[in-house]
């Protein structure tokens, strides 16, 4: 069996994101990055399954500038075998990462794709769907654990009431949530050695798909200050407050 | 423990100014040699905070094509200012009365953070295998007592120092030359120091603690190319201090307050005077309007000439402020940190093509320019200790009628831990609060730094006596630890009316002040798991 493992290159969930000051967009220069987060437990379970012996091979694939190379270095430090970059520049929005996908499975044609359940950065939450109905493959969303079975695989999902336990065919999409497991440390060595593995860089535009955004971003703006908070000396003065200012009972 | 182990001809530790050119002018000397280079940072830069106005004298040696190579080294000095100031009031020093180490119209105003990122690439270029994320932990020895390397810090050990999941143990580099270049207050080299008495005979090292912001501010208020340096209020004249203000591309200031650790007053917080002077009216009229987008701090290393320790050993070089190569009254470290690099590389060459020593470096440091240059500074820090005022008169004599030469060389007396005096006898100072305009507390500032280090990691900041906090240095000293660092992370909390020390290493900025000011020397910094710390980015 063949994982394909979509990861994405992200402002780091530490760096304080900051406006640019004429509402085009945020401030990317100088600014440190790193692996969309669920990527990494993507790309971790991927490997544990390779490990376990229920899979042969590990691909990774970025979407993006030629710095995603980086992140696709990243998932090879951690195991994955080979890498692609499908270079891209600018906003690549959802719909266009997940044509892209369908023209790599239908030429590396996995058994399973592995990605994020949603990038840190848009908070879309949309490419596997979007690759699912492409290819017309089962999907299981926001994985939390994942048996892999005969020629299927039993999927436990985080969803609003619990969890949810379901069976998917093989071939299908998964989208992985954080609690799927502990993503390892990339160690020495295995950084040495990522280096010498194989990252084939393709064009977006030869795989005849246009990347235009297809969105208007009209502004984008810090959200509004929020007021400091006070301190009541009593529970009426709380339901009062509630009641007068804050009109909510 | 069985660890794995990967050999190279030079191990340097930490990715720096001097640790980085040391890699580039081994490189260039001879392209066929195994260099690593380990720095703790999640990325190069990410923990480089400094003014910086930079001289280009040791990259013009390194890399004398720079300007073709698009590095980030734009903006050139165009105006420099100098101002007493008093509470209200300013006083304009003429800038062809300070001495010309003090003017700075052939430097450049830079990001020493993107300059290193950008050596980095330089490096990398060469065949320098470079890895970010890799705290080196510990020096290994070989039975001879040589330094034999390092190893790297082990990554997923839980608080209680058990083996988590992701669990992945550290491994042995070993260097035939290992180079330290870890920066102020080093973690390894401090040991080196004590293990091979390089400070032998020396004066106590000197250090001071720099904060730094960077402001966005108002195109009118923007003079880009400006270097304005201030010296009196908020200190009083017997701390040792001043500011800077350095107007950089896009709009941009770098805001700055350096303050000697040396001082005496253990109510004094260095956080809260750098906020407190922003307020001054010629300050605050220029930031006025605008936006603060970056904080952050670093201890600096002052002790210069008199306090600079032997910097070979067996197995291994010291450099850069690892040792203390920086010039006092220039405020600068950037270029002789470079030098000293180059000059170890030179040496590093030598050793291994002739078998020359490594004592071979004293010699070449010694008919180098960065020995003449911190020679002719040594009396400038020393002669503060007298007040500012004294101080300021003596530096004219010494470095303007002088330069540099007088025949006598002034002692640094104390280590700066001694200096705190008894907190009954010192006065308490009241600081304003925060308007969150102008002025800010800690935990708004440490936001900005991007700090964080994986929860559930053993506490990197050690206690030596776990009970001093409380019960001694709370008594006499009312803990400093809670003033001194910049990062809120020491706390002394009353919990059912028992006083608890509370270490939120979590935010620790790795900039060393506690390791160096601590009356009792009873914090010991010890490197974090790997890519913990600030994520600076153009500091
Ligand atoms: C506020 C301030 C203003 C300054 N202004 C100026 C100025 O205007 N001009 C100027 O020339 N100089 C200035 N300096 C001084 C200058 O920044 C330093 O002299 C210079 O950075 C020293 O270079 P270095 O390579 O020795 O150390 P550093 O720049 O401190 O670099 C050390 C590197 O090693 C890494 N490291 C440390 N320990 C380890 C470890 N155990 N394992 C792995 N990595 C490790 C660190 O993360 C860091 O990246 C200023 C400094 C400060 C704090
Ligand atoms: S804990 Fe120590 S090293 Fe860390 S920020 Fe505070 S003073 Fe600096």
């Amino acid at each position: 069996m063949k994982i394909l493992v979509a990861v994405k290159r992200v402002i780091d969930y530490n760096v304080q994101i900051r406006v640019k000051e004429d509402g085009t967009g945020i401030v990317t220069e100088n600014v440190k990055m790193s692996t969309n987060p669920p990527d990494d437990n993507a790309i971790e379970e991927a490997v544990k399954i390779k490990e376990a012996g229920k899979a042969t091979e590990v691909v990774a694939i970025s979407v993006g500038e030629e710095k995603a190379q980086e992140t696709v270095r990243k998932a090879l430090a951690v195991g994955a075998d080979r890498g692609i970059l499908v270079k891209a520049e600018g906003t690549v929005e959802p719909l266009a990462v997940s044509k892209i996908l369908q023209k790599i499975v239908e030429k590396e044609k996995p058994d399973l794709v592995f990605m994020g359940k949603q990038a840190i950065d848009d908070d879309c939450n949309q490419t596997g769907q979007m690759l699912a109905a492409l290819l017309n493959w089962p999907q299981a969303t926001f994985a939390s654990k994942i048996d892999v079975k005969e020629k299927s695989l039993e999927v436990t999902r985080e969803v609003d009431e619990g969890l949810e336990t379901i069976e998917v065919n093989v071939p299908a999409i998964v989208t992985c949530d954080l609690r799927l497991n502990e993503p390892r440390y990339a160690s020495l060595p295995n950084i040495m050695k990522a280096k010498k593995k194989p990252i084939e860089q393709i064009n977006a535009s030869d795989l005849g798909i246009d990347t235009k955004p297809r969105i208007d971003q009209i502004k984008v703006e810090e959200p509004p200050k929020r007021k400091a908070g006070i301190k009541v000396a009593s529970v009426e003065e709380l339901v009062q407050k509630l009641k007068n200012e804050a009109k909510v009972i | 423990m069985n660890r794995e182990v990967m050999e190279y001809d030079v191990v340097i530790v930490g990715g720096g100014p001097s640790g980085l050119s040391t890699a580039i002018k081994l490189k260039q000397l001879d392209t066929n040699l195994n260099i690593c280079l380990l720095e703790k940072a999640s990325e190069i830069g990410a923990h480089i905070l400094s003014g910086n106005v930079f001289e280009t004298r040791a990259l013009d040696e390194l890399i004398p094509n720079w300007k073709e190579l698009n590095s980030p080294i734009k903006t050139k000095v165009s105006k420099e200012k100098f101002l007493f100031l008093g509470k209200t009031k300013s006083l304009s020093w003429p800038t062809w009365l300070l001495p010309s180490v003090q003017q700075n119209h052939n430097n450049y105003i830079i990001s020493l953070a993107n300059l290193c990122r950008w050596l980095a690439e330089q490096a990398e270029a060469l065949g320098v295998e470079i890895f970010p994320g890799f705290p080196a932990s510990e020096v290994l020895y070989n039975d001879d007592g040589s330094v034999k390397g390092v190893a790297t810090q082990d990554m997923g050990i839980d608080k209680e120092g058990n083996k988590k999941d992701g669990f992945e143990p550290g491994i042995e580099l070993v260097g035939k030359v290992t180079v330290f270049a870890e920066g102020c207050r080093g973690h390894l080299g401090k040991q080196l120091i004590q293990k091979y008495e390089l400070d032998k005979g020396k004066d106590p090292q000197q250090y001071g603690i720099g904060f730094k912001e960077i402001w966005e501010i108002d195109d009118k208020n923007h003079e880009k190319g400006l270097v304005m340096h201030t010296a009196g209020w908020p200190l009083d004249n017997n701390t040792y201090g001043g500011s800077f203000m350095y107007h950089a591309e896009n709009k941009q200031v770098f805001l700055g307050y350096v303050i000697g650790l040396d001082y005496k007053n253990p109510h004094l917080s260095p956080f809260d005077e750098f906020q407190r002077f922003k307020t001054h009216p010629s300050i605050k009229k220029i930031i006025e309007g605008g936006k603060r987008i970056s904080y952050g701090a670093r201890a600096l290393i002052e002790g210069g000439f008199q306090s600079l320790p032997k910097m070979y050993m067996p197995g291994a070089l010291l450099v850069g402020c690892d040792a203390g190569t920086l010039n006092m009254p220039k405020i600068k470290g950037s270029h002789t940190a470079m030098k000293s690099g180059m000059i170890a590389a030179e040496t590093i060459f030598d050793h291994f093509k002739s078998n020359k020593e490594l004592s071979s470096f004293e010699e070449k440091f010694k008919a180098s320019w960065l020995y003449k240059e911190l020679y002719e500074a040594r009396n400038v820090k020393p002669s503060f200790s007298w007040g500012l005022i004294l101080g300021i008169i003596f530096t004219g004599i010494d470095q303007i009628l002088f330069r540099g030469k007088l025949p006598f060389t002034l002692k640094h007396k104390h280590a700066d831990h001694e200096t705190l005096k008894l907190a009954d006898e010192m006065p308490k100072i009241n600081y304003p609060k925060p308007d969150n305009i102008i002025t800010f507390d800690k935990t708004s500032s440490v936001y900005l730094t991007g700090t964080n280090h994986t929860d559930n990691q053993p506490v990197h900041l050690k206690l030596k006596d776990p009970n001093l906090p409380i019960s001694y240095t709370l008594e006499k000293f009312d803990e400093p630890a809670q003033r001194y660092c910049p990062a809120g992370v020491y706390e002394v909390q009353k919990e059912n009316n028992i006083n608890k020390f509370v270490i939120n290493s979590q935010n620790c900025i790795h900039c060393k002040t506690c390791d160096i000011k601590e009356p009792s020397q009873n914090i010991i910094w010890v490197t974090p798991e790997g890519g913990g710390g600030p994520k600076y980015g153009n500091m």
